[in-house]
């Protein structure tokens, strides 16, 4: 194999997994916010969200 | 009633995490971009240096390789200092830390694995050796990877952190000895170039992608880092929610 396979491979590995990490980190956000919103919806709050609609 | 101010004017305003949500919400989209700044430079440089005269083209590798390598450490050591924070000083935030920088770390040593292995085998001849540099960095995707399942793995998490902060810190004895383990044994890997006593041995022409590259993964650490204790911090939040849904419940039956 050239040398220019590796090249390509180490470059394909290392953006492969970085996007893999920039992914998890948005989806993840992604999950909660949805998550958090469906409990708000739900009429479940924190209590300091409590106390700033109440004021 | 005056609103309550999300300013943070010292450090220990971190411990909010509120505030500390503001903070990453103003601070992440800037330090998004300059690292993808950083990465257009080092990438440009990378492809645009002539190769080495005995290694030729795959001396490019050194560019992925090393700063995963060197990040792979340094997460471990922001680990450390977090299970410091958790153990002495019981910041709210540090087991956030410490948890969130655990998925990146492995991530990083993945790299620095692949990359090296892939550059191993036209240089050395061999894809992998079990040699002092190469074992110790297994051990520590190990590490990574043992820490992940443990937190997955216990509900309390008060004692999954204290649990976690003492396993990151004896953990930590493998990081001087994946530094200077190409010093006290003999490896197929070689010696520090860069930082070593001495200063570098490393031609500029080399040193300079290399050194961009490595600012720009400390970048996109540090980026991730901080968008990753953002959905911990949702997380735990979440958590807190249902289980006061689930008492609300259990008291109106």
């Amino acid at each position: 194999m050239s040398h220019a396979f590796y090249v390509t491979a180490s470059y394909i590995a290392a953006f492969a997994v970085t996007f893999g990490l920039v992914g998890w980190v948005f989806i993840d956000h992604r999950n909660r916010h949805r998550e958090l919103e469906r409990l708000e919806a739900a009429g479940i709050r924190r209590r300091s969200a409590r106390a700033e609609e109440s004021r | 009633m005056s609103e309550p101010s999300l300013a943070i004017r010292k450090f220990s305003d971190l411990a909010n995490p509120t505030r500390f949500l503001a903070l990453v919400a103003t601070v992440w989209p800037w330090l998004a971009g300059l690292t993808l700044c950083l990465f257009a430079v080092g990438l440009y440089l990378s492809f645009t240096t002539t190769g080495d005269y005995q290694q030729g083209e795959t001396v490019r590798i050194m560019y992925v390789h090393v700063p995963a390598a060197w990040l792979s450490m340094m997460c471990y050591t922001v680990m450390a200092l977090s299970a410091l924070g958790t153990l002495v000083w019981r910041h709210p935030l540090a087991d956030v830390s410490a948890k969130a920088a655990a998925p990146i770390g492995a991530g990083f040593t993945l790299v620095a694995l692949i990359t090296g292995s892939l550059w191993g085998k036209p240089m050395w001849g061999t894809w992998w050796v079990w040699d002092a540099r190469l074992t110790s960095v297994f051990v520590l995707f190990l590490m990574y990877l043992g820490l992940i399942a443990l937190n997955r793995a216990m509900d309390d998490p008060t004692r999954a952190a204290k649990v976690s902060a003492v396993l990151i810190l004896v953990g930590f004895v493998n990081i001087p000895i994946i530094k200077f383990s190409v010093e006290w044994w003999n490896t197929l890997h070689q010696p520090a170039s860069v930082v070593r006593m001495g200063g570098p041995t490393i031609d500029p022409e080399f040193l300079w992608p290399l050194l961009v590259m490595a600012i720009a993964f400390s970048m996109l650490f540090f980026t991730l880092h901080i968008l990753a204790m953002r959905n911990e911090i949702l997380r735990r939040r979440i958590a807190v929610l249902r289980r006061h849904a689930a008492r609300s419940a259990g008291d109106a039956a």
